[in-house]
C-alpha cells in the first residue's frame, strides 16, 4: 500500500542507520545470544533496559508472548523461553 | 534463525541513497540525560542526549524506532520550535518521502468516490492555521506507580506548534461521505521492519474527523514539517492525543465498519469510566475499554527542575498548562502542601488548544520550599491529587509538586 500510494524511495532505509546505531551492551548471561538475535531484529535493545527493573518473570514472559502474538515476531518456543528467562534473571524484579 | 540482515533484505542499495528516512547521522551523543525524576532506573541509566539532523539535542529513549523527548528547558515558551519538538515512532521502516511525488489516497466504502491528492492539491484548498498541543498518549508513562511496560516517557513527549493545512472535512467533501460512514481511517508511509507486524493504522469517529479543527498540515511553525515529525503532511487532531496525528499521511479511508487492528484494540485503550473525558469514540467502545481520546487538563513547571536552588526571598515559578481544547481558565499554586492556594498569572492566550503560559510569584523561606500546581479548564476540570492507575500509563495529570532549596 505504501509503495502504491507513494512514489517514495521504497528501498528499506533502516540499514544505513544501523551502521550508526548505538551499541547497547546488555548484561552477560545465558540466553543473551537469543535476545540479541531475536529482539534486536525489530527494535533497539535499549527497550529491555528501559523496561527495568520492574517486571517480574510472569510480566517478562507476557511481553515476549506479546511480541510473538501481537507483533508477529518469528521466535521459536524454545527461544521464547530462553529470552523470558534471561530477561527475568537480568532485567526483572 | 531470522537475522536482522535477512529481514532488511536488499538494503545494501539503501546505503547509496542520497537521503534516508532515518536519523542517519547523529551529530553528537553525550552520556547522561536530564530525564524526569521518577522514570525507571533502567532508562535513567540508558538515556542519552543526542543531536539528530535538523534538531537540537533531545533525550534519546530509543534509536530504532526513534523515540526522543524534549528536555524540560525546551518548554519555556508556549510555542515549541521545530528543532526542539519530540519524536515518536512505533515502527522502524521510515521511508524518505519525496514531497513532489507524495499522494494521499482518499476513498473507502463509506465514501461516494475516490481520489488522490498531491501536496499541491492540498495547498490549493483553503488553508487554516491553528496552534495546538501534540501530546503523546503515553507522555509521563515513566512516572506510573507501579511502572508499566512501554516507552518510558517523562514530561517531554509533547510540544505545541502553529500548524497550517487543509481541513480534513474539505478533503472528505471532495469524495463525499455516505450517511452510513462511521469512522475515517488513516495510514502513514512508515511501516514495520518485519511484515508480520501490524502496520500503524488509526481511525477517528466521523464527527471528530469533520470537526473544523482537524487538519492535514503541511506547515509547522511556518516551515515544512521536519521529516521525523511527519513530512510532508500529517494529521492534526487538536485536543486529542498524538496517536491520532498520523505522520507521513498516505491514505484517508471512510469506513462503514469500525477499524480493526492492534493499534485500535488492544492498544491505546483506557478503562471505561476511569477518566472524566467528554469526547467518546463510541463505535470502538466495549464493556471494559474505550479508546483514549482527548487530553486531560494538565500543567508543568518549566522554570525550575525539582530540587533546584533558589535565593531566599522573591522568586517566580513559571510553566505551561493545557487541556483537550476547552481552554485553560486558571492555574493555582500552593506553597503549603495544598492547604491554601493562590491564583497564578496567566500569559498569552494562543487559542484553546495551545499551551497556556502562567507564572507565580512567591517568597521563598530559607531551606526547603514546595510548590504544587493545579490547572483548571473551562468546563471545571482540574488535575488529580493521586494517580489514576491504568495498565498503559495514560492520562497522568497528577498535580506536580517540586521542592526548591532556598539559601
Amino acid at each position: 500500500m505504501r509503495t502504491i500510494a507513494f512514489a517514495v524511495i521504497a528501498a528499506l532505509v533502516a540499514l544505513p542507520a544501523l551502521a550508526d546505531e548505538p551499541t547497547i551492551k546488555l548484561k552477560p548471561g545465558p540466553g543473551l545470544d537469543k535476545v540479541e538475535g531475536n529482539c534486536g531484529t525489530c527494535h533497539s535493545l535499549v527497550y529491555l533496559q528501559m523496561n527495568s527493573p520492574f517486571l517480574n518473570a510472569a510480566a517478562w514472559n507476557a511481553e515476549v508472548t506479546k511480541m510473538i502474538k501481537a507483533f508477529g515476531a518469528p521466535i521459536s518456543d524454545g527461544d521464547a523461553k530462553d529470552i523470558a528467562a534471561y530477561l527475568a534473571a537480568n532485567y526483572g524484579t | 534463525m531470522l537475522t536482522r540482515r535477512s529481514v532488511l533484505g536488499a538494503a545494501g542499495a539503501g546505503l547509496t541513497l542520497a537521503g534516508s528516512g532515518w536519523p542517519r547521522f547523529s551529530e553528537s551523543r553525550a552520556a547522561g540525560a536530564p530525564v524526569t525524576p521518577g522514570v525507571p532506573a533502567g532508562i535513567a541509566d540508558a538515556a542519552t542526549m543526542e543531536t539528530l539532523p535538523g534538531k537540537k539535542p533531545l533525550i534519546r529513549l530509543s534509536y530504532r524506532p526513534p523515540n526522543y523527548e524534549s528536555p524540560l528547558d525546551y518548554f519555556r515558551t508556549s510555542i515549541t520550535p521545530n528543532d526542539e519538538f519530540f519524536i515518536r515512532y512505533h515502527l522502524s521502516d521510515i521511508p524518505d518521502v519525496n514531497a513532489a511525488a507524495c499522494k494521499i489516497a482518499v476513498g473507502g466504502d463509506g465514501a461516494n468516490g475516490q481520489t488522490e491528492l498531491t501536496l499541491d492539491d492540498l495547498k490549493k484548498l483553503p488553508a487554516y492555521e491553528i496552534v495546538a498541543v501534540n501530546q503523546c498518549s503515553g507522555n509521563r508513562r515513566g512516572l506510573s506507580n507501579p511502572h508499566v511496560a512501554g516507552v518510558e516517557w517523562g514530561y517531554g513527549a509533547m510540544g505545541c506548534a502553529r500548524w497550517k493545512g487543509a481541513r480534513l472535512k474539505d478533503v472528505l467533501a471532495i469524495v463525499g461521505l455516505k450517511p452510513e460512514a462511521i469512522e475515517i481511517a488513516f495510514n502513514g508511509a512508515d511501516g514495520p521492519a518485519f511484515d508480520k507486524t501490524p502496520d500503524f493504522i488509526k481511525s477517528l469517529p466521523v464527527w471528530r474527523a469533520v470537526d473544523e479543527s482537524t487538519l492535514i498540515a503541511y506547515e509547522m511553525n511556518g516551515a515544512p514539517l521536519p521529516h521525523l515529525n511527519g513530512f510532508p503532511a500529517r494529521l492534526i487532531v487538536p485536543g486529542w492525543t498524538g496517536t491520532y496525528w498520523m505522520k507521513h499521511l498516505i491514505s484517508v479511508t471512510a469506513l462503514t465498519k469500525p477499524q480493526g487492528g492492534f493499534w485500535m484494540n488492544p492498544a491505546y485503550r483506557i478503562p471505561v469510566g476511569m477518566f472524566p473525558v467528554v469526547a467518546r469514540f463510541v463505535t470502538q467502545e466495549n464493556a471494559t475499554t474505550t479508546p483514549i481520546t482527548e487530553i486531560v487538563v494538565n500543567s508543568l513547571i518549566t522554570s525550575h527542575a525539582d530540587g533546584a536552588k533558589v535565593k531566599a526571598g522573591n522568586n517566580t515559578v513559571s510553566g505551561l498548562a493545557w487541556d483537550g481544547g476547552y481552554g485553560i481558565t486558571g492555574v493555582e499554586a500552593s506553597i503549603d502542601g495544598g492547604k491554601t492556594w493562590s491564583a497564578a498569572t496567566l500569559g498569552e492566550d494562543l487559542g484553546r488548544y495551545a499551551f497556556r503560559p502562567w507564572s507565580f510569584a512567591f517568597k521563598a523561606k530559607t531551606g526547603k520550599n514546595t510548590v504544587t500546581i493545579n490547572a483548571t479548564n473551562k468546563i471545571g476540570q482540574t488535575q488529580t491529587a493521586a494517580l489514576l492507575f491504568n495498565p498503559a500509563g495514560y492520562h497522568n495529570n497528577v498535580m506536580q509538586n517540586i521542592t526548591l532549596n532556598a539559601a
